[in-house]
């Protein structure tokens, strides 16, 4: 072998065609991984963002010291979310594919991620979400009549048909703006925590963006300022293998795992069992306590899989194979939390076909209110002149002259 | 001769590049192994190679920055960047650094590096899928800027592009990639097979950056434009019935100044059409110079059909892009001004 400097071009285990094969994701055993106190050093505690944190086991059994010990309705509020998540993103693609929204993003496979980080956090924590962060939405208590609004751009469009499909927010519910942008809302949640701590208050931040997003520059400068002020932020990852066409090697993901980005930073990190309800609830919690508790910021790596398209705009069967997901270790979110109830006696197939009739049932209703207050293509539409409102606090000159413009160009037969 | 849409113009001219000269690459997002989310780089890593196609990591900054180390050792890399709404990551390596490495080097040091990117509205992707930055770079000393608006241009400035020692922004309008877009939403969706411009040599040719295209002859008005623009305003001249000299530009920087003073001293009025926000856009220089080369022969005030001076909004995007009606009337108007 020679010494010559060689590139090295990134190659994923399988493309379409051949076998999937999982065997690089790392994975602990449930219950193996220890649970320091909240205000451990993060250099005392760097393990954990090379192992994984599991609470369900195989026989889908809770144990070790991460175990939320959550009561049973509360799990079945958290099952419940999931599911209506699910649901929704199953009729908003259908919308899609039936030309009613322009565009659509599924986190299907990804549910816990967002419902268990939102379920474990506080109603005045601000959460910045990413176009997959539907889950804080539905577990923060948003209608999906709400949320189907935006989608359809109509006249109760949150947005005023000003946003994409799925750039969403809830000012009343703390949940900020989605941007189309990747990673921009990594410093500003660190931004946020930095002026909650300037003035005193208990509330934290989280943020959320892809693995693939991790590139960006953004993400460098979330870490160094969280780091820097301390600030109280949750940074999370979610780490779903794939990036549009590029997996997860194509962010640096197959040298390390990227919760251990955080470590050169000296913030705390933990990787974490993305698929299980249980450990991605108590690895927040406990990051939010830490954080609460002037401990400072914790990243957090969510180990998932994206088990359907990008968007509504790509088909993964020409980079990925088409049966990866059945391969996928950790299997899917819904199952498994929903076996952990079955297990415990608290929960069974008929109840939860029956939970399953009335979140499908709830969600027609929802839509068929939706398109009650209209779409793109049938009213009642939003006034147009809407499309120069909010450019800035006062309308200035010029943009009054030009809506006068556009309405009067509407008007002339030419 | 072939037919070809702009992606597969696009696409050709990469390829016709790649096998030429063995210093070309290319690099961005999900441009390698799936050939581009808009398939412009189609088929070319598996013909070229692993070390001649990259896949990029999500950096535009990272993107454009090792671009330029490769250009400054040798390579002519064109990158891709997916959408032109995500070139801001990459903007201090593009304005500060390659827009003026070779005069602050005194020309020790220079980056032919190409900057591909598809812009511009028309295709229901809102805020972050819909702009049309080109003034903002056309403003930066050190850079060329270029936008076709068919699949023969766009082969034959891109090869040029490739080939030139200095930096060049190249825009794809999107709206165009499958086919002329008159500004009908509700029309048809027209191909590249029904236009002469979708006839495309398959070898290698080049057409000059920095000189515009008569699109038609008229004596009555000039109406000064690119892009998507082009094909919307030749079709509001055929509405209002007016005969209009249409000039597509091609490229903002360098400007041809000479075919449009030309065309206006001939006839006496200049509308100025493009879908960015009017307010210090790109149709701003070109007003100026009509104004100070073509005053005297000037018959009308010139005026500026543009995008409103608001966001790119998803729902209103028919109300946003300057369509047929408002070149339309912006015609007639000029016409009547006399
Ligand atoms: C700055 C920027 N660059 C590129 C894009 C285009 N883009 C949208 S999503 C995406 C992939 C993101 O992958 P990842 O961060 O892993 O998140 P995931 O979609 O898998 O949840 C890309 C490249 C963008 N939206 N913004």
């Amino acid at each position: 072998m020679s010494g010559k400097p060689r590139l090295h071009v990134p190659q994923p285990p399988a493309r379409p065609g051949e076998a999937p094969d999982f065997s690089y994701v790392e994975i602990s055993e449930a219950g193996s991984v220890d649970r320091p106190d909240v205000n451990a050093r993060a250099r005392d505690i760097e393990n954990l963002a090379y192992d994984m944190v599991r609470v369900l086991d195989e026989q889908h059994t809770a144990l070790g010291p991460w175990h939320p010990h959550l009561e049973a309705d509360e799990l079945i509020v958290a099952l419940r979310f999931m599911l209506l998540t699910r649901r929704f993103d199953d009729r908003m693609l259908r919308a899609q594919r039936q030309g009613k929204i322009s565009f659509y993003v599924q986190c299907r496979g990804e549910e816990a991620v967002a419902v268990a980080q939102t379920l474990a956090s506080d109603p005045g924590d601000m959460l910045f979400p990413s176009y997959r962060t539907q889950g804080a939405q539905i577990a923060r208590g948003r209608s999906v009549v709400d949320l189907m609004c935006q989608c359809l751009s109509n006249s109760k469009d949150m947005c005023k048909g000003r946003q994409l499909p799925t750039m969403y927010h809830w000012k009343r519910g703390n949940i900020f703006s989605v941007s189309g942008n990747l990673a921009t809302q990594y410093p500003q949640a660190v931004g946020w925590a930095m002026a909650a701590a300037i003035k005193g208050e208990d509330d934290i931040a989280q943020a959320w963006i892809g693995e693939g997003s991790t590139a960006e520059a953004d993400f460098h400068h979330a870490l160094t300022f969280a780091a820097v002020y301390n600030a109280p932020v949750i940074l999370n990852v979610v780490n779903n293998q794939w990036a549009i066409s590029t997996f997860q090697g194509y962010a640096g993901g197959e040298r390390r795992p990227f919760s251990a980005r955080g470590l050169g930073y000296g913030v705390a990190s933990i990787r974490v069992d993305g698929n299980d309800f249980l450990a991605v609830y108590a690895v927040t919690k406990w990051a939010a306590d830490r954080a609460r508790q002037g401990f400072g910021p914790t990243l957090i790596e969510q180990v998932t899989y994206r088990a359907a398209a990008h968007s509504t705009s790509d088909d993964p069967a020409r980079y990925r194979p088409k049966d990866e997901v059945q391969q996928w270790p950790l299997g899917d979110p819904i199952e498994r939390l929903k076996s952990h109830l079955i297990t415990e006696g608290v929960w069974s197939e008929e109840q939860h076909a029956a939970l399953d009739a009335e979140i499908i049932e709830q969600i027609d209703e929802g839509w068929t209110e939706a398109l009650s207050y209209g779409s793109m293509t049938h009213g009642p539409f939003l006034d147009k002149s809407e499309l120069f409102e909010d450019v800035f606090a006062d309308m200035p000159t010029h943009l009054i002259l030009q809506r006068e413009k556009l309405r009067r160009t509407r008007e002339e037969e030419i | 001769m072939a037919r070809m849409n702009m992606i597969q113009a696009l696409n050709s001219a990469m390829d016709v590049m790649l096998a030429r000269d063995e210093s070309t690459v290319i690099i961005g997002e999900d441009v390698g192994y799936f050939g581009g989310v808009f398939r412009c780089t189609d088929g070319l890593q598996r013909k070229h190679g692993e070390h001649r196609v990259l896949d990029a990591p999500i950096a535009e900054g990272g993107i454009v920055g090792s671009a330029i180390g490769m250009a400054v050792n040798g390579l002519r890399p064109i990158a891709e960047i997916q959408f032109a709404d995500y070139i801001y990551p990459g903007y201090d390596q593009i304005v500060s650094e390659v827009a003026r490495l070779r005069y602050r080097t005194a020309g020790d040091f220079y980056a032919p590096l190409t900057i591909r990117t598809p812009c511009g509205g028309g295709i229901r992707g809102g805020q972050t899928h819909s702009q049309s930055p080109e003034a903002i770079f056309a403003h930066v000393s050190g850079l060329k800027v270029v936008m076709p608006s068919n699949p023969f241009d766009a082969k034959g400035l891109l090869i040029s592009a490739i080939e030139d020692d200095d930096p060049v922004i190249f825009f794809e309008p999107k709206r165009i990639y499958n086919g002329p877009f008159d500004g009908d939403p509700d029309k048809p969706a027209v191909p590249w097979t029904t236009h002469e411009k979708g006839e495309v040599p398959e070898d290698y040719y080049s057409l000059p950056i920095g000189r515009a295209n008569i699109v038609r002859g008229g004596d009555d008005l000039t109406i000064v434009t690119y892009g998507t623009m082009v094909h919307v305003a030749e079709a509001a001249a055929e509405r209002v019935g007016a005969d209009a000299e249409i000039i597509d530009i091609r490229t903002m920087a360098p400007l041809d100044v000479g075919t449009i003073v030309t065309s206006v001293r001939k006839t006496g009025h200049c509308i100025v059409v493009h879908e960015a926000t009017g307010f210090s856009g790109f149709g701003a220089e070109i007003v100026a110079t009509v104004q100070q080369e073509c005053f005297y022969h000037l018959e009308a005030p010139i005026t500026r059909v543009c995008g409103w001076d608001t966001p790119y909004p998803h729902a209103f995007e028919w109300e946003y892009f300057p369509g047929q009606k408002r070149v339309a009337a912006a015609i007639r108007d000029v016409l009547e001004a006399a």
